[in-house]
């Protein structure tokens, strides 16, 4: 890698106006050199002590650099640089740089406690900087990811291997997602811009945004062309807009006689109010292009010889329209039809919204270049193969697979928590079903049924059947969660148990479960053991485990009173888990210690290690 | 798959076939066999069309040389059609059947000269200045006017025999026609009039058998020994009084002034230059009409079927028969229809009483009217005009006057001097409308072997023989077997603020009915999944409708969670409406598609899968009651056939409105939901006019309904049709059937005989 050379500002916190020097970035370390020779701020940092970095967002007011020392206490160096295109190629490079550390520094455990040194050096792969950018840019993404990535590889409890083996199906879809989602218009109709009186006078106020102009420009090529034409040569642009505000202003109050008036008077105002020549154009071209068992407009005269007044002519299904004005014919349908349409199509645009020119000129650009791809045979076979998929009957035969896009979900827990919610409420609204699952194979049922009727063939019937204290007890638990979530439900549907509790504390307890899960994983997998690697991480899962048990309980008892109740039933499987997991170890650990010849418990115990996993997933 | 119906093998493009399309086939082979009508309804969504067409080719394949004509409503109809016949093609013995759409030229024409054309008139016209047969003598001695080069070549390929034009066995659609045209550089259209002869399934549109005027040229050549089906047929008694009915406005008659004094220079010019060719016309119409068969197929004009043949061979009458007399008596009625049209009041005769009053008032009996369509059009080839699109305006005087002179029942002649609705504009009128559906199908009836009508609404099945006056050999109407219950009708009558909505006249602008439902709606999108469907009564109410809705924010609501799409007058844009909102539901985007009822979406597009998961129907589509055509054709109805105004009234609202939400079910595997908003369907007399299939779906629990309640039904609904389920039906009754399960079932049939 080579060495990179950039003028910067170095400050220790972002508020201050810092430095100005010159950063030096090698492969191992990174050096800060003052402008200023008398300053003592020179800086000499080896990259192993950096644990991470973070940046500003691309277009925020400062181009921020931050290489944090230590997560926790925020100690680190800020840079900030003149531009973004810098301090991208310097986050870049540092990004490569600590993500190969990060893989290295939590080998180094291993060393000191293993004596084995090959085992866990054989980990250590060296991965290609686009496989490591593609994790750089997963982390990026999901910041749930990066919580646990930092917490667990960066303190060492895992590798950077391990963590990764298990998302290997994220790290290929990402892949196929080579192209981004870009996303689109808004469903709502902004360019039908409203006008807001003040009441007092007879004013009226448009006020257009630059995503509101980006859209009347995409749906009303007639206003995008006239852009083009007169603004700036012919008159401002604000002039511009005020005419078309003025001219939607006359469209809405339905005085066709005024508009009339108003286009023969000024010849730019009419190009608004006329009908759309564009759209008649490009109209007539794609109608060229749709589906033929859709089109309409073949019908138009297939009565072979066509005479005019044939039919029933007024019987009342066919309105007659008042042709008088050429102006007053554009209605809301069409507006609606068109604008769907733009949404659908979507936005083509790179530019940023904001310079109104920029945007207009961009938009002509796109619109160029997809008018000059013609329909080529491929379209053609392609509406033919729908056409015959469409018109066979599904159920009938085999079902054909059909591709499909995977959704691009940022952030998957408030989606599916969304989703849950609504699911709630509809719960809710039909009274709360609940389907328990009790799937059993119809051997285990037969098996259970023989046992307790041998049962009572040798024993009897104990009187009573059931223990008094046991039954109470069984009753008591269904009622307390019946009624407490009855309780949940009938409150507020939408705002589950957890939106209740203190913010802290419901983000710590979300996490945690996370950490839980994922180590829980890393744990299970790793039985039977069979190296002294697997020990050695299953050792280090056990201590991981037992410090979030511990702060589990720590949560437990610092929470209120009003919630403690709440929150124990959250942390109640949690701590089952986590307890299922150190009783299979100790276990091991016994089983190890009696038969410590013999090592020949493999296949039995992976059985033991799924049954109780699937138990502590559930 | 492959089984046999009695001794017919018939093939079938699935795996799998239910046992109403196996009942279908069963009933359609009756009535084959019996070589007479049918009448059969089954629902949409059982595959109707697949299994017509496996039948009735199974069975020609069979008993040649039978031919299948199969009519739709629409363009885009054929084109299903005929993709549906291209999956059953691969299953069929090879090499035995051509199957071909047949349109006007404008969608077939590859020539991009007569293209260019914006209408279709003008298209035809520009097809004839450079096809017609004397356009081409011309072109032989002077090579500079311009012919189509695609019509020369087909013409020099079919001069060799009928044998070197004929394509290869095959499903052409009129892309497919169009596309061997481009490549062979024939002329696509009169390549497949020249087919029809050969082609064992020709496939198009209504128009082509039951307007007269077309059926002749286009239908000439059928023989007995063909099956005509008439698909999704419930409103072919519409179609058929609109084949017989002309309207002239004032328009018309000053356009047909002109005409007639072009006309008239030109026969100045002829007498002038070539008078023996005037003479020659005359000598042909002396011997009468029928000798007209042999002219040219460019040339070809239409004779009237509705004429009896011993019409036919008499002679024109001789005082029409000279070029001047026969203008200066087109002069005459024009005139008179110019009078008749300067009334104040709203006229309404009977065709005899206008006849008589022409006669005494022009001077033309009642035989010069009935040969008026066919006298202008000899006058017109011998004057050898091109440009026909200038001369329709006498065409249809002349059509009207033809209509007019042959019927003496079934008809009447409405003036009105104004719109009903704007009274304000001087707007004149002549109708003539026809009032009985039989006159327009009765040649086909009379012609043709087997005619199938069938639809998935036809209820009551009774009422269609009387209405068309025919005999069907079977008549039935099959339910269907679900399944699970895959459709859910429901009848909206409160919104959820518990008062009621309808669309009645006192009751639609009501500012309440239509927030309600608004609401309606926006619940809906809300809950629904991909496409809804709405149908609204008519145009006007339903650009009302909108506005308001759009004025209250409601429609910005919708926006919010569908994409929204309008049927308007304007087919082209319509159509790519369509066309975005199925995209929007490919996508998942999901959309919303404003309609009306009777319209041109309702008509045939289907909302099937997807792209409708649910159909609000609001309000009950009647039909402008105070048109006087209406009411004429209802005093018409009840004095021949004995059907009560309000009886047919509301049977012609429900079928509209079963005709709208039977678009969304395509198969059993396909689920949909039919809201039926407003009070009037809870009552008993017009819900039971609506077709079984529905009724037997809609529970007395779903009767009367508020907005909250639907929705909660439709989120039970979807919740329920989610879930995987068996196919096959399973149980004791099955839904679908294997080939083995055709097999048993024939074995079974055998040993009970």
């Amino acid at each position: 890698m080579a060495v990179i050379n950039m003028a910067v500002k170095y400050k220790t916190t972002v508020k201050e106006h810092g430095i100005p020097g010159v950063l030096k970035m090698m492969e191992d370390r990174f050096a800060f050199v003052p402008n200023d020779p008398r300053s003592a701020m020179k800086l000499k940092v080896d990259f192993r002590t950096i644990k991470g970095h973070k940046f500003s967002k691309d277009g925020s007011k400062q181009a921020l650099l931050n290489l944090t020392q230590d997560a926790e206490k925020g100690v680190g160096y800020i840079f900030e640089f003149d531009n973004f295109s810098d301090r991208n190629v310097c986050r870049d490079f540092v990004g490569k740089v600590l993500g190969k550390f990060q893989s290295v520094t939590p080998s180094k455990p291993n060393e000191q406690s293993v004596p084995e040194k090959p085992a866990a050096l054989s980990h250590v792969e060296q991965l290609s900087t686009v496989e490591m950018e593609r994790r750089m840019k997963l982390l990026r993404e999901d910041s749930e990811l990066q919580k646990l990535h930092k917490q667990f590889v960066i303190s060492g409890v895992l590798t950077e291997s391990e963590f990764w083996a298990t998302r290997k199906s994220l790290l290929d879809d990402d892949e196929n997602k080579a192209s981004k989602q870009q996303a689109g218009f808004k469903s709502a109709m902004l360019a039908d811009v409203r006008p807001s009186t003040d009441g007092r006078t007879n004013k009226v106020t448009f006020s257009l945004t630059p995503e509101i102009i980006h859209q009347i420009f995409a749906e009303k090529p007639a206003v995008h062309r006239a852009f083009l034409n007169f603004v700036p040569t012919k008159m401002t642009e604000k002039d511009f807009w005020t005419k078309y505000c003025r001219a939607e202003y006359l469209h809405r109050t339905k005085n066709s006689v005024a508009a009339a008036a108003e286009a023969a008077e000024d010849e730019e105002l009419a190009v608004f109010l006329k009908h759309d020549d564009i759209l008649a154009n490009e109209a007539r071209c794609k109608i060229r292009r749709v589906d033929p068992t859709l089109d309409m407009e073949a019908d138009v005269g297939d009565d072979y010889i066509h005479l005019p007044d044939h039919g029933i002519f007024r019987d009342g299904s066919k309105e007659t329209m008042d042709a008088d004005y050429e102006i007053a014919r554009r209605t809301l349908s069409q507006d609606l039809n068109r604008h769907a349409a733009v949404v659908l199509e979507g936005r083509a645009l790179d530019v940023e919204l904001g310079d109104t020119r920029t945007v207009a000129e961009a938009l002509a650009r796109s619109k160029q270049e997809s008018s000059s791809d013609l329909p080529d045979e491929n379209v053609n076979m392609e509406r033919l193969a729908k056409v015959s998929r469409m018109t066979e009957i599904d159920d009938l035969q085999a079902p054909r697979s059909l591709p499909y896009a995977p959704l691009c979900i940022k952030d998957p827990r408030e989606y599916f928590d969304s989703q849950h919610a609504n699911a709630l409420k509809a719960l809710g609204d039909s009274g709360g079903m609940k389907s328990i699952n009790c799937n059993m194979s119809t051997e285990e049922v037969y098996l259970y049924l023989r046992r307790q009727i041998s049962e009572v063939k040798t024993r009897g019937l104990e009187i009573p059947v059931i223990q008094p204290e046991a039954a109470l007890k069984v009753l008591d638990g269904l009622n307390q969660h019946l009624s407490s979530t009855r309780y949940h439900l009938g409150k507020n549907p939408q705002e589950s148990v957890l939106d209740r509790l203190p913010h802290r504390t419901r983000d710590e307890l979300m996490h945690h479960w996370m950490s839980i899960q994922e180590l829980l994983q890393h744990f299970w997998s790793s039985y039977p053991i069979t190296t002294a690697y697997l020990y050695n991480k299953v050792l280090r899962l056990k201590d991981a485990m037992s410090q979030i048990y511990q702060k589990l309980q720590e949560i437990k008892e610092s929470v209120q009173s009003d919630f403690r109740h709440q929150v124990s039933l959250f942390v109640q499987p949690m701590l089952q888990a986590l307890d299922a997991a150190f009783a299979h170890y100790d276990a091991e650990q016994q089983k190890k210690s009696a038969k410590s010849g013999s090592k020949q418990n493999g296949i039995l115990e992976t059985g033991i290690g799924k049954i109780s996993r699937s138990l502590a997933n559930s | 798959m492959k089984f046999q119906i009695e001794e017919v093998t018939v093939y079938f493009p699935y795996e799998h076939i239910y046992p109403e399309q196996y009942g279908y086939m069963v009933e359609l082979k009756r009535a084959l066999d019996a070589r007479g009508h049918a009448l059969l309804e089954m629902p949409t969504g059982t595959g109707k069309t697949s299994a017509l067409l496996s039948l009735i080719l199974s069975y020609s394949l069979h008993h040649p040389p039978l031919k299948l004509l199969y009519c739709t409503r629409t363009v885009h109809e054929m084109e299903k059609t005929l993709s549906e016949l291209r999956l059953l093609l691969p299953y069929l013995p090879p090499n035995r059947i051509l199957a071909l759409g047949l349109s006007s030229r404008k969608n077939l024409c590859v020539n991009p000269l007569a293209l260019s054309a914006a209408s279709r008139d003008s298209v035809d016209s520009a097809c004839r200045r450079l096809t017609a047969t004397w356009v081409r003598s011309a072109t032989a001695a002077d090579p500079s006017v311009p012919t189509c080069s695609f019509f020369e070549s087909f013409d020099r390929a079919a001069d060799a025999g009928p044998d070197n034009v004929l394509l290869p066995p095959g499903v052409y659609t009129l892309q497919d026609l169009r596309a061997v045209g481009r490549d062979r550089g024939w002329c696509p259209y009169f390549l497949a009039r020249r087919l029809i002869p050969f082609a064992s399934v020709v496939v198009y549109s209504y128009q082509y058998l039951l307007d007269p005027k077309v059926a002749t040229i286009i239908s000439r050549e059928m023989q007995r020994e063909c099956v005509v089906v008439f698909d999704e047929a419930h409103n072919i008694d519409n179609v058929c009084i609109e084949a017989l009915s002309v309207s002239v406005r004032k328009q018309t008659l000053d356009g047909a002034t002109r005409n007639l004094s072009r006309m008239a220079q030109e026969i100045d010019r002829l007498k002038a230059t070539d008078a023996n060719r005037l003479r020659a016309e005359y000598n042909r119409l002396v011997d009468g009409l029928a000798q007209r068969g042999n002219l040219p197929m460019t040339d070809a004009w239409f004779s009237n079927p509705t004429l009896p043949d011993d019409i036919l061979k008499e002679a024109v009458p001789g005082n029409i028969r000279r070029a001047e007399h026969f203008l200066s008596v087109l002069r005459r009625l024009v005139q008179y229809l110019k009078g008749r049209l300067e009334t104040e009041n709203v006229e309404t005769e009977g065709p005899v009483a206008f006849v008589s009053s022409v006669n005494s008032q022009a001077g033309i009996d009642q035989k010069m009217l009935r040969f008026c369509y066919d006298r202008l059009h000899s006058l017109m080839l011998t004057l050898e005009i091109t440009d026909t699109d200038e001369f329709l305006h006498i065409q249809t005087v002349c059509d009207f006057a033809t209509l007019v002179g042959t019927y003496t029942r079934g008809f009447s002649i409405i003036i009105e001097p104004f719109d009903e609705r704007m009274p304000h504009i001087p707007d004149p009128v002549l109708q003539l409308s026809c009032h009985d559906a039989s006159l327009a199908i009765k040649p086909v009836f009379d012609r043709f072997q087997s005619v199938i009508i069938t639809s998935g609404t036809l209820s009551p099945i009774d009422l269609y023989p009387r209405l068309l006056n025919f005999n069907p050999v079977i008549s039935r109407s099959f339910t269907m077997s679900l399944t699970r219950d895959c459709i859910c009708p429901m009848v909206l009558t409160r919104g959820s603020d518990q008062l009621p909505v309808s669309t009645k006249f006192d009751m639609r602008s009501d500012p309440g009915v239509v927030r309600n439902y608004g609401r309606l709606l926006l619940e809906m999108v809300a809950a629904v999944p991909d496409g809804i469907v709405c149908f609204f009564v008519s145009y006007s109410y339903m650009d009302g409708i909108v506005n308001s809705w759009n004025e209250m924010g409601i429609l910005q609501d919708v926006m919010q969670h569908k994409l929204v799409f309008i049927e308007t007058q304007d087919v082209v844009e319509t159509t790519l409406a369509l066309d975005n909102y199925r995209k929007a539901c490919d996508c998942g985007r999901g959309a919303v598609f404003f309609s009306v009822a009777r319209g041109k979406v309702a008509e045939g597009i289907d909302f099937d899968r997807h792209y409708g998961r649910l159909v609000i129907m609001f309000g009950v589509p009647f039909q402008y009651t105070l048109s006087r055509i209406l009411l004429a054709r209802l005093e018409y109805l009840r004095e021949t056939f004995q059907i009560k105004e309000g009886d047919f009234l509301t049977f012609d609202a429900l079928r509209q409105a079963a005709q709208c939400v039977g678009r969304v079910i395509r198969s059993k595997a396909d689920y949909g939901m039919m809201i039926f908003a407003d009070k009037r369907y809870s009552r008993h007399d017009k819900r039971s006019k609506l077709p079984g299939w529905i009724l037997s779906h809609l529970r007395d629990a779903h009767l009367n309904l508020s907005t909250d309640m639907a929705l909660h039904i439709a989120r039970e609904f979807l919740r329920r049709m989610a879930q995987p389920y068996d196919k096959t039906g399973g149980g004791v009754k099955k839904t679908l059937l294997s080939q083995e399960d055709l097999e048993r079932m024939g074995e079974d049939a055998m040993e009970m005989f």
